[in-house]
């Protein structure tokens, strides 16, 4: 059977906010929206969640960006 | 859904490059265990020694400190105020986060303000001297250095702690190997020993992932500064550990690797002629009495006017 659509979620790193369908994974969720995994940290609620978890409609998940530094 | 390793839990954290997936109560073990070990493996210091930990209010040093608290250590904070606002107030309101970590767990706190200290924040010292193309961070790094050094030696402590984590590390050798700095090849490296004034210089965090120390901060509940500093934007080191974290992404453990296959030729051998050039004769500065490569006045005292000399502190 073909997958109905399943609603969307979204994603907020500092001021940008995307759209994603639900039914993805976290993991896929942000390469979706061109951004890498590894650079950042997923939360709901100010809670870490795991990468694998699969997005409900309306969820809404923080991404915590991980990199830092500064020499020009 | 990934389970812990150790209990079987829901786990929060997947470690690609480690194939290890753990829950909240096991990582945060995990992750003070994992510090407890370099720091014995590569013999940065022990119970016995005075360890002051450069804190900025971000979530590496404060992470380490919190670790090196849980662990027992002697370890105070050294908290560096540069006098950068960006429109944010982001020393103020660093060094409340860091006064506030400190005050919850009753630790030691030290307090160096720049501007107070120097007439000039760190903005304005590079405008001054026109140094750094319009971004203060060479600035920085110098004065921080060499406040590090000055109270780690006033103040009677045997190591300096900082809290680089591997991502630090492997964008600062991937830019001077993109550039082939070889002399700072030579001296990268997460201890170095104490000689001729310089106090040891430590990372225990630098086999970890940036990514790992921030869900530390994350689980652990500590405040830190999450803006990044207002001179951080657009950064060589930023642009780096975006391009590794790509190669990681493809390829998990690339950074590890890459790091850890250049500290292990270094230890064959691979940089020793150029490590004895970096590693020359000291002498003390004329003015400040603190180590440099030339002698008469070291870097900073060229680059500053105090308005108050610090006491020079003589070599131990």
């Amino acid at each position: 059977m073909k997958d109905k659509a399943r609603g969307t979620a979204t994603l907020i790193l500092r001021d940008q906010t995307f759209t994603v369908p639900a039914g993805i994974t976290v993991r896929e969720a942000i390469r979706h929206v061109g951004l890498v995994p590894e650079s950042v940290l997923p939360t709901r609620d100010g809670e870490l969640i795991p990468e694998d978890e699969r997005l409900q409609d309306g969820d809404v998940i923080r991404l915590v960006a991980v990199i830092s530094g500064g020499w020009a | 859904m990934k389970r812990c390793r150790k209990c079987g839990e829901r786990a929060v954290i997947y470690m690609r490059q480690h194939r290890l997936a753990l829950c909240k109560e096991h990582y945060l073990e995990w992750f003070v265990e994992q510090t407890a070990r370099t720091i014995r493996k590569y013999r940065m210091f022990t119970k016995h020694d005075r360890v002051l930990v450069a804190v900025s209010g971000g979530k590496d040093s404060l992470a380490l400190w919190d670790v090196l608290w849980r662990l027992g250590y002697q370890a105070d904070g050294l908290y560096i105020g540069l006098g950068i606002d960006g429109g944010i107030a982001y020393s103020d309101r660093s060094r409340e986060v860091v006064e506030a970590f400190a005050q919850e767990r009753g630790l030691h706190l030290i307090v160096e303000d720049v501007p107070t200290l120097y007439g000039e924040s760190i903005p304005e010292m590079a405008r001054r001297t026109h140094r750094g193309r319009g971004k203060p961070c060479s600035v920085c790094g110098l004065v921080k250095r060499h406040i590090m050094n000055r109270v780690a030696r006033d103040h009677g402590y045997t190591v300096l702690a900082t809290g680089h984590n591997l991502d630090d590390e492997a964008a600062v050798l991937f830019a001077n190997v993109m550039t082939w700095q070889v002399g700072y090849l030579a001296r990268q490296d997460p201890v170095l020993p104490a000689r001729d004034g310089l106090v040891k210089k430590v990372k225990p965090f630098f086999r970890f992932y940036e990514r790992e120390t921030a869900a530390y901060a994350l689980l652990r509940g500590i405040a830190y500064i999450y803006d990044e500093c207002p001179f951080a934007q657009g950064a060589r080191s930023i642009y780096f550990k975006e391009v590794l974290n790509r190669l990681e992404e493809e390829r998990p453990g690339t950074k590890l690797q890459f790091f850890l296959g250049f500290l292990k030729a270094k230890k064959q051998g691979a940089f020793a002629a150029i490590q004895e050039q970096a590693e020359g004769e000291l002498h003390a500065c004329e003015v400040c009495g603190q180590p440099t490569t030339a002698p008469g006045r070291c870097a900073f005292c060229r680059l500053v006017t105090p308005l108050t000399s610090p006491t020079p502190t003589p070599s131990p």
